[in-house]
């Protein structure tokens, strides 16, 4: 198509709605270029987008790596729970057959399973990790894995030893072990052997040792008469040595290994604990959860905790009370000051606003501290109310270590963030508009009510956003001045992650008041609209 | 000294000091609880050992309190910035359960006795796990405020008297956690001394021990750091509290505060060293020759100059001199002192390793409620 710039014969030449008629007549309108203008046009876009988002690539990285990620792994903790199918494998898989409600212990092959898995766990230490896992959901089994540890290595199954070593002395030669395991028909035949002898194996190369240079161990001795004389175990075929010792077992001297774990500990006798290893086996586990909302998993299914060791819900609806309670009186105290703030001169203004900043500049613990000298029952206030006469020195006032204490230094710690939104907000309000209603007859609280209030309210819907999502994870202050009554429950996460270790726990309470949050975020969304708050 | 001296002294330091350099790294990152404690440490074996190895530098992380957790995410992490770690025994049995801590052969590891006894013998039971080298014998115990004693009655001299309202009015600090508190419940609700943890371990024997507390629930404030029940009782906000006997020793003796000393049915516990598990060759060699120079016998008693402490070796207990600066006599001050220990508890820790999680749930409750 030539083109023509003659103004003389403005008919002929293309207008703009050549394009849309060409289009509607012969396909897609076309670029410059040819191709079509839809196309051309999103990939122009594309290429926006592309270089924007190159522009964000590192900060979005950064954020990846070092918030959303640790925080997602930390979350998984919740449900994650593969340590004991990780330590005990054999035992597991023994226990998916176990009825548990019988209420009646698991057969010889379990334990042997137990012992197996037990020896090797002891070996590389993971036995009282183990133990302080299961601990959280029933109490003395840290002791019992302890102990267990220490009794394991010395169970008398080296009866098997010696009986398999006094048939063929190549026996007690590891090197036998290393061939044997080289054919594959034999792992078949032997299965719980083979499995273990793996195991082993790969635990002493991981130390840098090597396998055909060790001690045969006893519980690899146990683990072949096991297989040996599992009913239906088929050795034709296989090494001489291995067909005599199946010849021979029948006959051997054997090791009660359930009477063995009871001489190590008798609460081995006690159905609860294989319980709760079969409850708590699968890779992934409800049971932080149900801790955290007061109930427990057990082998009878979900229920309760009993009434004495119900904790966190009490502590979730008080964090909630408490950090609304707060946001309000952030709200009534900040108010009035950003209002001032906002209509006074600059030079007037700058320097209140120093003092609005200036406990950002000072320690956290600082201001908390002196709080505790102002409110306690020897603090400043008592003193001046026991001088004035209006309080009885034996009746001072408690005004610490309850949720008052929390409530008073938390609404002091927080409210520069209630009352800077506030600020620049009320800032953008012309003051002729409060002029003009007044002039138009409204009394200075119907001004104040129907003109100016409504056009602040964005300042407080950020202000009252930031107040109470900082004071539903804070735990510091509650800690030091909350006494029992106005603790958080970011405090009992604290002791969980710090002193119990139980990180499982402490990552499922996080995640369910990451959640209470975000479920109140939308609820606010909904009745007041995100799109209403403004930081200025 | 002839220059000849001086020059063949010094080579031979370079020789050494160079044959040392070889296999061992030298800075050393050491935590501790910060502090009073922290400053004996330094005084008493990190200053004198630097002074010997002067190619050594050390830093202090304060971070004891939160250790075990901080331990456990380094080596998630697979990067162990600490070299040595001070921690109280509970906590180190459970970094050896979790595999935090490098178990160690005391022998091997650890100085004889100056009185010629074995590492193993001098320690004796205070190795209360594979992986816990013990450095000091502190106790958990009341101090009271002198002047708030009502007139005509005795001074507290009793563990009792922590739960009796109407001779001793006034409000009493405890720790905000079961242990100690229970056992001291129960001691004072008729349970033989001996009976104690047969009692707690059961559901009734935890309900006894919570019903006893509750007698003085109102009236207790709850501390959870170390320095919270002298802050309390200097201020007068409370009559009697419990804290460690070195806390209190310095609110004697250096602050000169009315408070008074109660060691009735004070709970022996110890604070020692862990290695972490999986340090760097270099480096452990560094740390085995800083430890055992550092729990040596002499070593310990000098850390009692500094600290009411009571040394973990026996043969450092005779050793035991005066106060660095105020020059009073230590020996009476320690907790294993004889006239203070006619009647002691010590930290039952296999029993608080099972039953922790489950008491403190029940105790964590009650105080919500």
């Amino acid at each position: 198509m030539t083109s023509t710039t003659d103004t003389n014969v403005p008919l002929e030449g293309p207008t703009p709605d050549d394009g849309l008629r060409a289009a509607e007549q012969s396909g897609p309108m076309l670029a410059a270029d040819g191709t079509p203008l839809k196309r051309s046009l999103a990939k122009a876009l594309r290429r926006e987008k592309m270089r924007a988002l190159m522009l964000i690539a590192p900060l979005l990285l950064f954020v990846l790596i070092t918030f959303i990620a640790p925080i997602g792994d930390m979350l998984l903790r919740s449900v994650r729970n593969d340590i004991v199918s990780n330590t005990l494998p054999e035992t597991v898989e023994q226990l998916a057959s176990w009825d548990s409600t019988q209420q009646e212990l698991p057969d010889e092959d379990t334990w042997t399973a137990l012992y197996i898995d037990l020896v090797l766990a002891e070996e590389q230490k993971l036995h009282t990790r183990l133990g302080s896992r299961l601990n959280y959901e029933l109490t003395g089994a840290s002791s019992l894995f302890r102990k267990t540890g220490r009794a394991v290595g010395r169970f008398d199954t080296d009866v098997y030893t010696d009986q398999f070593t006094e048939l063929d002395e190549s026996w007690e030669n590891a090197a036998t072990w290393v061939n044997m395991f080289s054919e594959s028909d034999v792992a078949d035949a032997l299965p719980l052997t083979a499995r273990t002898w793996e195991r082993w194996a790969d635990y002493l190369e991981s130390e840098g040792d090597v396998p055909a240079e060790e001690d045969v161990e006893d519980f690899l001795f146990t683990a072949l008469y096991k297989d040996l004389t599992r009913e239906g175990v088929d050795v034709s075929g296989l090494s001489d040595r291995l067909q005599q010792a199946a010849a021979a077992v029948p006959e051997f001297e054997t090791v009660s290994l359930v009477e063995q774990f009871e001489d190590a500990d008798e609460d081995w006798l006690d159905p609860a604990i294989m319980q709760t290893i079969q409850t708590y086996s699968p890779r992934y586990t409800s049971g932080y959860f149900l801790n955290a909302v007061d109930a427990q998993l057990t082998a009878d299914g979900v229920s309760a905790r009993p009434e004495n060791e119900r904790i966190y819900g009490i502590l979730f609806k008080r964090t909630i009370f408490m950090s609304l309670t707060i946001t309000l009186s952030c709200i009534i105290l900040g108010y009035p000051v950003a209002w001032i703030l906002a209509n006074l001169p600059t030079r007037s203004a700058n320097l209140l606003m120093i003092l609005v900043l200036l406990p950002f500049w000072t320690s956290l613990l600082v201001r908390t501290s002196a709080w505790k000298v102002m409110l306690q029952q020897q603090g400043v206030i008592n003193d001046t109310l026991v001088w004035l006469g209006l309080v009885a020195d034996d009746a001072r006032l408690v005004m610490i270590n309850n949720q008052f204490g929390t409530i008073v230094a938390m609404t002091h710690i927080l409210l520069p963030f209630m009352i800077l939104p506030m600020y620049s907000v009320m800032q953008t309000i012309p003051p002729s508009y409060l002029r003009a209603a007044k002039s138009l007859g409204a009394t200075n609280w119907t001004a104040f009510w129907r003109v100016y209030f409504p056009q602040s309210v964005p300042g407080i819907g950020a202000g009252s956003i930031l107040v109470f999502i900082l004071s539903i994870g804070y735990y510091i202050t509650p800690e030091i001045v909350g006494g029992t009554t106005g603790t958080f429950i970011s405090n009992r996460i604290a002791y969980h992650i710090s002193s119990s270790l139980n990180w499982g726990l402490a990552a499922a309470l996080g995640t369910i008041l990451l959640a209470v949050v975000l479920i109140l975020y939308w609820a606010y969304d909904k009745i007041v609209g995100i799109d209403n708050v403004k930081l200025g | 000294m002839t220059l000849r001296k001086t020059i063949l002294a010094t080579s031979a330091l370079t020789v050494i000091a160079g044959a040392a350099v070889a296999e061992m790294a030298n800075d050393m990152t050491l935590v501790s609880w910060g502090g009073a404690y922290q400053n004996s440490q330094q005084k008493a074996y990190v200053e004198p050992y630097l002074e010997a190895h002067p190619e050594v530098s050390a830093t202090w992380d304060e971070s004891s309190a939160e250790a075990v957790a901080k331990l456990r995410a380094m080596n998630e992490a697979g990067n162990i910035t600490w070299d040595l770690v001070d921690v109280v025994a509970a906590d180190a049995i459970r970094l050896c359960d979790e595999g935090l801590a490098m178990e160690y052969d005391p022998e091997e590891l650890l100085a004889e006795g100056e009185d010629g006894s074995s590492a193993e013998d001098d320690f004796g039971d205070l190795i209360v796990s594979d992986c816990f080298i013990p450095q000091i014998v502190y106790s958990t115990t009341f101090g009271y405020r002198t002047d708030m004693v009502p007139e005509g009655v005795e001074a507290p001299n009793d563990i009792c008297d922590v739960f009796d309202l109407e001779t001793y009015p006034g409000k009493r600090s405890l720790e905000k956690r079961p242990i100690n508190n229970m056992e001291w419940a129960l001691l004072c609700d008729g349970v033989a001394k001996e009976d104690v943890y047969d009692v707690l371990e059961t559901d009734e024997g935890q309900e006894q021990a919570l019903a006893k507390l509750d007698t003085i629930k109102d009236s207790v404030i709850w501390w959870s750091a170390g320095a919270d029940t002298p802050q309390l009782l200097a201020d007068g906000e409370v009559f009697m509290g419990s804290t460690y006997n070195g806390r209190l020793f310095s609110v004697i003796e250096e602050q000169d505060q009315p408070v008074g000393m109660m060691w009735d049915a004070q709970v022996f516990d110890l604070d020692g060293w862990i290695i972490p598990a999986g340090l760097p060759e270099d480096r452990l060699e560094r740390v085995k020759d800083f430890v055992k120079f550092a729990t040596d016998t002499q070593r310990l008693a000098d850390q009692a100059a500094y600290i009411s402490y009571g040394p973990a070796r026996k043969s450092s207990a005779p050793l035991v001199g005066q106060h660095a600066e105020l020059g009073i006599d230590m020996g009476p001050h320690m907790p294993t002192d004889p006239d203070n220990a006619a009647n002691t508890f010590v930290y039952n820790y296999d029993f608080w390793a099972d039953y922790r999680d489950d008491i403190d749930a029940k105790f964590q409750a009650w105080l919500t409620q």
